[in-house]
């Protein structure tokens, strides 16, 4: 390299238009046409990716407004359907409780079942049937698993919300599972050989050092399990059945749900009904909003990881 | 990476050292009255499945003293460290033959729990790894698993001090330890590893992740740390073994002949002062002086 900088004696200086053009053949034209178009590629997805975003956010917002009100949050579902009036309070109550008794289920199984596969399963054959089967299981549509939740319990307890809570479970074991191994697969191994050279028994290290590191990541996996499963609406049409007052016990009786109230309500000719499916549809898109800040925060304070 | 990058970057965090690396004087340990053993090593082998990492090495740790383990890459050093402290059983396939003595106890006996073994002889990794917690819980972990009672403040503050790394983070304890910079977080993963009072710590290239200045700091720490505690390390850098080590260690490889893999062995075992200068093997001439292979 550096007898290119030494010129001999006899060597005129170059100009400094030839120095000009030298330095710019480096980055030569094809180079930077193709970098260019990269850039507006990207762009571009970006922008198309946000632009369907927006609306459905802006839409949402723009016809599910008018509606909220105290009484949407305190009052029964309305009598007639196709006149104003009536509140939304069964279907909040009934989401937040079916979730919140699929996510009792789901998560805690869920974590246990990727730190097996990802701590002590390894690539052993039990840990590689087990990851095949709940692979198997993202794939089976929603309605499918209320069918069987139906079957085999529905049938022989009657309609409730825990019932929807099985399905909707169901339904979220596979991606806790998957989002939770991808996480502790990130926490590197120094962490853990850190915590064996101190004298610490692996299911400790686990419990101390491995998931407190891979919190973040598992709060995301499950808040997408929760938003996924409080959205769901097929397997909970024949599962929870019809209550139009408030119900928080989720073992008996019928119950509600705001993806139910926006499906049969959206799906009447009346004016009045379906802009409660858009109230209830803003309803829902909020409730998850503020789940998923509340888990931030939450995970936030338990692991102090780049303070 | 996070803000932290700009604590990180602050020019005060590793206070320049006046004491250069040639300049540090090194005590010669009074060869009169040998230190008493701490690890007895007969005859080990150990083995990776069917592969042999090192065949038939005898020598003796002291305490109180620096042992060094040098030689080339693939030799068996690290490998020798981390059956001090049970390491190699976390890795699949790991086998030892022959015997450690830990003050007469055989560290590999049926009865012993390596998690024991563990709580007694610290290690210092090559790359630091402090956990993503605060510098104060990492510290305490140890103690806390220990469950030693006492003022948790107290043995935070000692183990820092010993380490040499109090006066930099004493007003940020609550802050993460990921913050600090390689050499801190390294002098922090020594102090973890004192917390709890090791007999031994044993440090694999503790220093081959740092720059000049964050190395001299954690050799100063090795010599300060000697009083109290018996230190072996590995390390690739023949000039830092010369310098703060007691005795050193040479090991090399040797081709199979049965097939085409590499063993380790131990050439030559010394007082660090007449392996530098006047050592008995040709080879062990031949790798401090530069002239090896």
């Amino acid at each position: 390299m550096s007898d290119l900088l030494v010129r001999g004696p006899s060597e005129p200086e170059p100009t400094e238009d030839q120095e000009r053009r030298l330095l710019e053949v480096t980055i030569g034209r094809s180079r930077r046409v193709r970098n260019r178009l990269a850039t507006v590629w990207m762009y571009a997805s970006f922008v198309a990716v946000v632009i369907p975003l927006g609306f459905i956010v802006g839409y949402v917002v723009a016809k599910g407004l008018s509606v909220l009100s105290v009484d949407w949050f305190t009052k029964p579902l309305a009598i007639i359907s196709s006149q104003p009036g009536g509140g939304m309070a069964p279907a909040i109550v009934g989401t937040l409780v079916i979730t919140f008794w699929a996510a009792a289920m789901a998560v805690p199984l869920g974590v246990l079942g990727a730190v097996y596969l990802h701590e002590y399963g390894g690539k052993g054959r039990l840990a590689r049937l087990i990851r095949f089967m709940s692979d198997v299981m993202t794939g089976v549509p929603s309605i499918v698993m209320g069918l069987f939740i139906y079957t085999i319990w529905t049938l022989r307890f009657g309609l409730s919300g825990f019932a929807g809570s099985l399905a909707l479970g169901c339904l979220m074991l596979p991606i806790v599972i998957r989002s939770t191994e991808e996480m502790l697969r990130l926490v590197p191994d120094d962490l853990r050989m850190a915590s064996y050279a101190l004298g610490n028994r692996k299911w400790r290290t686990i419990i101390t050092v491995v998931l407190p590191a891979a919190l973040g990541g598992i709060v995301s996996g499950v808040m997408l399990a929760v938003a996924r499963a409080a959205g769901e609406t097929a397997p909970l049409l024949f599962l929870i059945g019809a209550s139009r007052t408030v119900n928080w016990d989720a073992f008996t009786g019928p119950n509600s749900a705001l993806s139910l109230q926006i499906f049969t309500n959206a799906t009447t000719p009346f004016a009045a009904a379906q802009n409660r499916a858009w109230g209830a549809a803003l309803t829902l898109v909020g409730l998850v909003f503020i789940l998923t800040i509340i888990a931030r925060v939450v995970a936030a304070r338990f692991s102090l990881k780049h303070q | 990476m996070t803000p932290d990058q700009t604590t990180a970057a602050q020019p005060t965090v590793d206070a320049p050292v006046t004491v250069t690396p040639a300049e540090r004087v090194i005590e010669p340990t009074p060869s009169a009255e040998p230190a008493p053993v701490v690890f007895d090593v007969r005859d080990l082998n150990v083995y990776y499945g069917a592969f042999r990492a090192i065949r038939d090495a005898n020598l003796q740790i002291h305490r109180n003293e620096v042992t060094a383990f040098i030689g080339p890459s693939g030799c068996g050093k690290s490998t020798m460290l981390r059956c001090f402290d049970r390491m190699n059983d976390l890795i699949e396939g790991a086998r030892v033959e022959g015997s450690i003595r830990y003050h007469g106890v055989d560290l590999y006996g049926d009865k012993i729990d390596p998690v024991e073994v563990r709580k007694r002889i610290g290690m210092v990794f090559q790359k630091p790894n402090p956990f993503p917690k605060s510098i104060y819980d990492n510290i305490a972990f140890g103690p806390r698993l220990a469950g030693i009672k006492g003022d948790m403040h107290e043995i935070v503050e000692r183990a820092l001090r010993q380490a040499a790394l109090w006066d930099e983070v004493k007003d940020r304890l609550k802050k993460s330890a990921i913050g600090l910079s390689g050499g801190q977080q390294q002098r922090l993963c020594i102090a973890r590893a004192i917390a709890v009072a090791p007999e031994v710590i044993l440090m694999d290239e503790p220093c081959s992740a740092l720059d000049p200045i964050a190395t001299a700091r954690v050799e100063d720490l090795m010599q300060e740390l000697k009083s109290r505690y018996t230190i072996v390390i590995v390390t690739h850098n023949m000039q830092q073994a010369a310098r703060v080590s007691d005795r050193t260690a040479f090991f090399t490889t040797e081709v199979n002949e049965t097939s085409d893999t590499r063993t380790g062995v131990l050439v030559e075992y010394d007082v660090t002062d007449k392996m530098f200068s006047n050592p008995t093997d040709e080879r062990t001439e031949n790798y401090v002086t530069g002239r090896f292979g």
